[in-house]
């Protein structure tokens, strides 16, 4: 992005504060413009023809500095790259890490349906939402275009979820295209043995492609720069993922310069997203569970620094858990609030005879419990203290989550436990026991110690709930 | 076999081309072409048909093969008749050269901090430990770093709950500090070993300072690596424990954990400074809160740079690893910019990684959820994963708990690092190679 503050851009936009946009006002749509929460499209009246040039180099100014590239159709497409930051703390890492899992040409139909039904239906709640996987990386092992063919076929009619196609050989990838091409699937791999073939298959196909050149960053920009000349703009760069030694730490630091290149010493010609494919790990690791963990170890070091995509091979649970949650770790935004605002919740429809559970004001900490509750369709009260966005353990710890904090999050809620409820007790969360004598002290109310963990609040309710 | 055709059928059509650039293209006698029909002669032939600048001459020669029953049209899958509009333009790669420079902006050393010491510094460790010393953010190619990445392994003065994949490592020990630090040491590769004397805690054990420091002296006794001594986290007990440990421990340069803004710091920093150890300086997740506790440390208790070390808190993977994250990088980065109130080597309680529900539940309390699998495995790399990611971040020192998850944090950081050799592998063919 070449433009930093909301004047500058204001400058390129209509002036009328129409409101069309659903802003009050051009100024602060501007300000959505530079946050990257609307886009220039969200006004309608710029794309008018009169304001065309505006238009166009507003664009130009507001293109983030590492190449979007958008794979997939509908509802699941995927958007590759996008950056403008070295460090997430800057700004915000846009367009998390496209996580995509493979099956071969080679599997029978019947486990290749098996895999692609997991990789599509794969989710986790976490914080209001669930965390998916979103591509199916189909590889050639056979090398025989019809096989190929049917392979990608049959994943097209299990799974919404964009493609992949992988193969070096140019003939497979048009079998699979045939098949496919409406889906604007990507192609993996154009080399500097085969570019004129894929480039023309990328070219007519109008879909994004990877360039492949393992450990060699000349080569890599001299087939992005080639492929730029040809007029392919959707392009995602492989330096090639080296399982394991030396060779590993060469492609972190590839990683690093690529990245540095194109966000720090703006060089265009090589700003596309990178490719990484923690899948090699299968190469030199012969025990699955070992070749599964180092998988995902690569996967969480190219998710930290700077792989746009990568291809694995796991889609064991304790594979997919971690990799969904390092991606949405760096890809939080961290200009959200790491704080809810304290008070009294109510989760469900609380009655009298309903409990009064007490957390901290920790968004994340807040979330997690309430969805443990709500997901067992527990009504209760849920008391959310201001501990400055601490989680309970570092909080009692830390002395923030305290007897007084909690009867002032009461009272200042104006939560009377006489006419709000039939027991006058409160659960204290189990990281917090040693609060209970200051609690019952300070707040003259009765208290219990739930789980450690909100996770067991239902199975805890079973045993203690209603109190004796 | 090979097609050949009259020269005179396409001599006019090559005229004005490059000839040299038709590999497998050889001309016999002066009448007649062959066209090589390897696999090599067809690319090559295909390749300059697909690639010639003026592309005229291409188009001819492939519907001249075409003419003689060659099946160009399956050779990439084009489409038979109109290749025209998307003739491309090359004809060859557009040699390019990569560069990218270095950080400039990265002027100020991270501290070095040493732990542990030999009898030849008057302490009865086999070996010490350095921490720090990075010019660079970890692993990058701007300046190598000095040191790598150590770990300790926690061992606690009384049996204590924890999660099952990690007990089953710990069962035989539990009941003897000495026996537990052999073992993290002999068996898990240890790099140090922290003794977290939470036995004294009021609401536990309320075991007397005098009592725990005991078991202080039973771990350095029992193993020759540098150590980490923990309290119970009760802000009052804490000073009183950690002053009388330091004093067991005199002149054995150990890491005492910690001093923290709400407890008394000074005590700890005067222990430190009296009997020759290291601060850890635990912040939570507050860079200001940092620099402030650092300050303190350096200013007002006149703790030397070369014994402190800081804790910037470890939250979990998917419980706050984000914000520990960012902190940690934000930190280093100041420190490597300049600021001398954080360029300290870091360290991380990566045991942490065990509150995660996704580590030691046995599946997921939501039943919206996919299943979780066993949880075994899942324990192991949730800790692997909040560490590295840390490391990532700059952190140095990692506080771990399960065998195996130490290993592979290792294998990981040291490849990083660049101590990990092994044999080249080729990528050129993976995609048809990865066998799984
Ligand atoms: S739609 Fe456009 S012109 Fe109207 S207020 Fe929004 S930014 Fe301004």
């Amino acid at each position: 992005m070449k433009v930093n503050s909301p004047l500058q851009v204001y400058k390129y936009l209509p002036q009328t504060n129409c409101g069309e946009c659903g802003e009050a006002t051009c100024m602060a749509f501007a300000s959505h413009l530079l946050d990257r929460s609307n886009k220039i499209e969200d006004c309608p009246p710029i794309l008018d023809g009169k304001y065309k040039k505006k238009y166009l180099e507003l664009s130009e100014l507001l293109a983030s500095e590492i190449r979007e590239v958008i794979a997939g159709v509908g509802e699941t497409a995927v958007k590759i790259g996008g950056d403008d930051v070295l460090y997430r703390h800057q700004l915000t890492f846009f367009d998390p890490t496209v996580l995509a899992y493979d099956v071969s040409d080679t599997m029978s139909e019947e486990e290749l349906v098996g895999r692609v039904k997991k990789i599509s239906e794969f989710k986790k709640f976490y914080v209001g939402a669930f965390l998916k996987v979103d591509m199916v990386a189909v590889r050639s092992t056979s090398n025989d275009p019809s096989k190929f063919k049917a392979a990608v076929k049959k994943v097209t009619e299990t799974t919404t979820l964009p493609l992949i196609l992988c193969s070096f050989n140019p003939e497979v990838l048009a079998a699979g295209l045939e098949v496919c091409a409406d889906r604007k699937p990507i192609l993996y791999a154009a080399t500097k043995e085969n570019w004129q073939q894929v480039s023309e298959l990328a070219l007519e196909h109008k879909t994004p492609v990877v360039l492949f050149s393992p450990g060699d960053l000349d080569e890599l920009k001299t087939l992005a720069v080639s492929f730029k000349e040809i007029g392919i703009n959707d392009i995602i760069l492989d330096p090639g993922t080296y399982p394991r030694g030396e060779q590993l730490k060469t492609t972190f630091e590839n990683f690093l310069k690529l990245r540095r290149a194109g966000i720090k010493e703006g060089q265009k010609d090589i700003a596309y997203p990178i490719m990484a494919t923690p899948i090699t790990s299968w190469m030199v690791n012969e025990d699955p569970i070992t070749a599964s963990y180092w998988e995902t170890v690569l996967a969480s070091v190219f998710t930290v620094k700077y792989g746009d995509m990568m291809i694995m091979h796991s889609i064991e649970p304790y594979a997919l858990l971690p990799e969904v949650h390092i991606r949405s770790t760096i890809f939080t935004d961290p200009r959200t609030p790491v704080r809810v605002d304290p008070g009294v919740y109510e989760v469900g429809s609380p009655t009298k005879d309903s409990p009064v559970i007490i957390t901290t004001n920790f968004a994340l900490t807040y979330y997690t419990v309430e969805s443990d509750i709500s997901s067992n369709d527990i009504n209760c009260y849920l008391a959310t203290v201001d501990t400055d966005g601490i989680g309970v353990q570092a909080s009692v710890a830390g002395g923030q989550l305290t007897a007084a904090k909690i009867k002032e999050t009461f009272d200042n809620a104006g939560f009377d436990f006489k006419e709000k409820t039939s027991h006058n007790t409160v659960i204290l969360p189990g990281m917090a026991a040693r609060l209970q004598g200051d609690v019952e002290d300070t707040t003259g109310l009765n208290v219990k110690i739930g789980p450690p963990d909100s996770g067991r609040i239902f199975g805890w309710m079973e045993t203690n709930w209603p109190p004796k | 076999m090979a097609k050949k055709m009259k020269i005179n059928d396409v001599i006019e059509l090559l005229k004005d081309a490059d000839v040299e650039a038709l590999e497998g293209v050889t001309f016999e006698g002066d009448i007649e072409l062959e066209i090589d029909e390897t696999a090599a002669g067809i690319d090559s032939l295909f390749a300059y048909t697909m690639g010639q600048e003026t592309a005229k001459i291409g188009l001819y020669l492939l519907n001249l093969a075409r003419s003689v029953g060659y099946p160009v049209d399956q050779i990439a899958g084009m489409p038979a008749q109109p290749l025209a509009p998307s003739v491309p333009k090359l004809s060859k790669l557009i040699e390019s050269k990569f560069s990218v420079g270095t950080n400039d902006e990265w002027k100020t050393q991270i501290q070095e901090v040493t732990l542990g010491a030999t009898s030849s510094d008057g302490g009865t460790r086999g070996h010490t430990i350095t921490l720090g010393g990075e010019k660079a953010l970890p692993y990058y190619f701007d300046a190598p770093m000095p040191n790598r990445n150590y770990v300790t392994i926690d061992v606690f003065d009384m049996p204590i709950g924890m999660a099952k994949a990690v007990k089953s490592n710990y069962e035989d020990v539990m009941e003897d500090p000495g026996e537990w630090a052999k073992k993290v040491v002999k068996e898990f590769n240890a790099d140090l070993v922290t003794i977290h004397l939470i036995s004294t805690d009021p609401l536990l054990n309320d075991t007397p300072a005098v009592e725990a420091s005991k078991t202080v002296e039973e771990v350095l006794q029992a193993v020759d690596v540098p150590i980490v001594i923990g309290g119970s986290g009760n802000p009052e007990k804490d000073p009183l424990v950690l002053e009388r440990a330091a004093e067991v421990a005199e002149g054995e340069r150990c890491l005492l954990a910690s001093a923290s803004l709400n407890l008394d710091y000074e005590r700890i920093a005067a222990a430190a400074n009296k009997y020759g150890h290291v601060v850890l300086s635990w912040t939570q997740l507050e860079i200001n809160a940092q620099k402030e506790l650092n300050r303190k440390l350096m200013k007002q208790c006149g703790v030397d740079r070369d014994r402190i070390i800081v804790d910037p808190t470890t939250a979990a993977l998917g419980y706050g690893l984000d914000y520990a994250y960012s902190n940690m990088e934000r930190i280093r980065l100041a420190g490597l910019i300049g600021d001398e109130e954080l360029n300290f080597p870091m360290s991380s309680g990566t045991t942490n990684a065990w509150g995660a529900r996704e580590a030691w539940m046995v599946s997921s309390p939501l039943k919206e959820d996919s299943d979780w699998g066993p949880r075994e495995y899942r324990g192991p790399i949730w800790e692997i994963v909040t560490g590295l990611t840390l490391a990532l971040g700059g952190n140095d020192l990692f506080m771990m708990m399960h065998p195996g998850a130490v290993k592979v944090l290792k294998e990981i950081t040291q490849t990083l690092f660049g101590s990990i050799k092994t044999d080249e592998i080729d990528l050129s063919n993976w995609v048809a190679e990865v066998v799984a």
